[in-house]
């Protein structure tokens, strides 16, 4: 047992958070809400050439022969950055889509269900994928009946309702493998939500260090000292949770207790990602309930992953399937 | 990143379960929650065996008789005995735990040559005399008092919270030899024997009716220089000496026989026919999300321990999101049995009592730190908050 990163693992993490705080600040976020629709492609074109979208492609491939433990390492900055874009869906579909590894086509998901159907990023993407535990089904948007919403939740996520049901047709992957890349969407969405609660961490902190009332930086008073570390005492747990997730997977776990690594791991990120977020707003007093400050966004994002792959209420049923085993 | 163990992880894990099924069945009963002499001989009988199969100090280092084991050896011992069944390290808990790893690093070696070989066998049983009534949080402001008289310290004063001083044989004492210093600078750590005439000991009960610690009163005890381990006034350094121990490996055995407890209740759940509501089943996912991140957490603190990183903000995450889950578990446990928890007892299918596990948990927030100083660790190590003050 080894369950912390290596030296490459650390690299690839520091490598990322460089490049993502430079590429992708303050201004650039506050760029790309005011283009609504458009997937930054030259951010894009600079993800791909870092290996983003080419991590688990095999050497021979052009891609890094990466495991699940890097991929939630990187998504985690990804996070951390709140890089706009459908990033997890196109790293995940890379290597079955021509296109995708090299940035040149940009795929977005969505998870048919009860209720509407929506697509995000519909406007700047060349694929949409109709991802469900059991089939992968891709179709060009321009086949697909759509509506974009006047005012999305997360204005960095524009999403459109969509009249158009792709229930049958090819799957792009063999039912087992759709299962697996939904286990691991659903766990490369958990590692965004840490990466977003350790950006929410990192603001809060910084604010609550320089921002004095009564004379002291509020940081030093226990009850805001204490609602941060209940923040960051979520985001340890649910990151080790991610972490043994990927580790297992990696190591070829068998499915029902890969999926209940998976499931522990979606609940505690959600978990960790709403409880840091909002510790974040919180903090920020009046000025962390504007439209200026950062936090906002990441909250919003937070709950738009929540809708991605296995919501916690299916990570839920998930870790009682394994209860029931017994 | 591995979880996987390495082939000499599995063969030390190999050869303790065999070690285990042939030593488990030969222990007798557990003794009663609150015969303690009884429990110091079940206690210190399971410690000789330990000590005679070569498992005794399991962290200790070999050359003072120890396992020498690796953290993540000492997370395989504990996952193993929790498993089996074997007895909690019970009364062997200071000795083993906190006052011979401290002597190890802090005494001469004629203390070592001394105290060491006795607390590996199981034959000295320690406490610990460190809280006092007015010193709870704010240790160092004890004022348990040591006049120098000669060749000995006269002692007077009060300690509190001291688990098994009605059957211990020595104690690991904090007592001010200097009153006019800073308080961190006039504490000296002692090596107290516990049958000195001037030592009252009288049991606490808990709030779940257990005498598991107790008041200890000194009324000028005498005790020779020779005791003092580490330095006159040097005693805070010397008791801090003792968070470096710390491998992440407090809670294995509690955590997984918490694991245990959510099948159990899911188990009563489905008996009592409310495996189908949701509050319910929201609750039990919850528990069990909650105590498999604190599994995955365990094994990155033993790793950080491994490379020699501070684990105090690991070890304080984890208390606190432990106590919080257990807490949940407790409610839950009540929530499910309704009026049949009143009578404690065995719960649903298996032997646990949970309405008492329940109440047993809110300690975990006091003892070894409360929550509050917990998250103050949290704030101020782990994001470099600034100090109230």
């Amino acid at each position: 047992m080894d369950f912390e990163l290596n030296v490459e693992q650390q690299d690839l993490r520091d490598g990322f958070r460089r490049l993502l705080s430079d590429r992708c600040d303050h201004t650039t976020l506050r760029a790309a809400m005011s283009l609504p629709g458009a997937v930054d492609r030259a951010l894009w074109a600079q993800l791909a050439e870092t290996g983003v979208f080419s991590l688990r492609l095999p050497h021979d491939a052009g891609g890094l022969g990466a495991g699940m433990a890097e991929m939630v390492v990187v998504a985690e900055e990804l996070g951390r950055a709140v890089v706009p874009g459908p990033v997890v869906a196109s790293s995940l579909l890379a290597p079955y889509v021509e296109g995708v590894a090299d940035g040149t086509v940009v795929v977005t998901a969505t998870y048919p269900g009860a209720g509407d159907q929506l697509v995000e990023h519909l406007d700047g993407v060349d694929l949409v994928a109709f991802v469900s535990p059991g089939a992968i089904r891709v179709v060009p948007p321009s086949e697909l009946v759509a509506k974009a919403a006047s005012a999305p939740l997360d204005p960095l996520t524009p999403v459109h309702l969509v009249q158009t049901a792709i229930d049958d047709g090819a799957s792009l992957v063999p039912p087992e493998e759709a299962a697996r890349l939904w286990l691991e969407g659903t766990l490369l969405s958990a590692a965004t939500q840490i990466g977003l609660a350790a950006a929410a961490l990192d603001l809060a902190t910084g604010y609550a260090k320089q921002r004095t009332q009564f004379g002291r930086p509020i940081g030093s008073f226990q009850a805001v000292k204490h609602l941060l570390a209940n923040a960051l005492a979520a985001t340890e747990v649910a990151r080790a949770g991610v972490h043994a997730a990927a580790v297992r997977s990696d190591e070829n776990a068998p499915d029902p207790e890969l999926g209940r690594a998976v499931g522990a791991a979606r609940i505690l990120a959600s978990r960790a990602a709403r409880r840091s977020t909002r510790a974040c707003i919180q903090v920020h007093g009046g000025m962390g309930y504007t439209w200026e400050i950062d936090a906002h966004l990441l909250l919003k994002r937070a709950m738009v992953l929540d809708t991605h792959f296995d919501s916690p209420a299916g990570a839920r049923d998930r870790l009682l399937a394994s209860l029931s085993d017994a | 990143m591995r979880l996987a163990p390495g082939p000499e992880e599995e063969a030390f894990r190999t050869q303790l379960r065999a070690w285990l099924a042939e030593s488990i069945p030969s222990l007798p009963d557990p003794p009663p929650a609150d015969d303690w002499p009884a429990r110091r001989r079940y206690d210190t009988a399971w410690q000789r065996l330990l000590f005679d199969a070569g498992y005794a100090g399991i962290s200790w280092p070999a050359d003072y008789g120890g396992r020498g084991a690796s953290p993540s050896e000492e997370l395989i011992f504990l996952e193993e005995i929790e498993r089996a069944g074997a007895p909690y390290v019970g009364c062997n808990f200071v000795g083993t735990l906190h006052a011979g790893p401290t002597l190890i690093a802090a005494g001469t070696p004629e203390q070592q040559a001394r105290h060491l070989p006795p607390i590996l066998s199981g034959d000295h049983v320690w406490c610990q005399g460190f809280s006092e009534p007015e010193s709870g949080s704010d240790l160092a402001s004890l004022r348990t008092r040591a006049v120098r008289e000669g060749d000995y310290y006269l002692i007077t004063g009060q300690k509190i919270w001291t688990s098994h001083a009605h059957v211990a044989d020595f104690c690991e004492l904090l007592v001010r030899t200097d009153p006019e210093a800073p308080k961190h600078k006039g504490i000296s750590w002692l090596i107290m024997p516990m049958n000195l005439p001037g030592i009252e000991v009288r049991p606490l009960r808990t709030l779940l009716g257990v005498s598991e610690f107790n008041e200890m009163f000194l009324d000028e005890v005498r005790v020779p220089v020779s005791n003092l381990v580490g330095a006159e006034n040097g005693g805070w350094a010397t008791a801090m000496v003792t968070f470096s121990f710390e491998r992440g490996t407090a809670f294995v055995g509690e955590l997984l026989k918490s694991q245990l407890m959510v099948r159990e209740l899911s188990d009563l759940a489905k008996q009592l026919g409310q495996w189908d509501n949701e509050d319910v089943r929201r609750q039990l996912a919850e528990l069990a999300a909650d105590f498999d991140g604190l599994w995955a957490l365990t094994r990155r603190n033993v790793t950080r321990a491994e490379r020699g990183l501070d684990g105090s903000v690991g070890g304080s995450i984890f208390k606190l999101e432990y106590h919080d889950a257990r807490v949940r578990m407790g409610d839950l446990a009540m929530e499910l049995l309704g009026q049949a928890g009143l009578a404690l007892g065995p719960s649903g299918p298996g032997t646990t009592d949970h309405v008492s596990e329940g109440l047993y948990a809110l300690s975990l927030s006091i003892a070894a730190g409360t929550e509050q100083i917990q998250r103050n660790i949290i704030g101020e190590r782990g994001l470099g908050l600034p100090k109230e003050r």
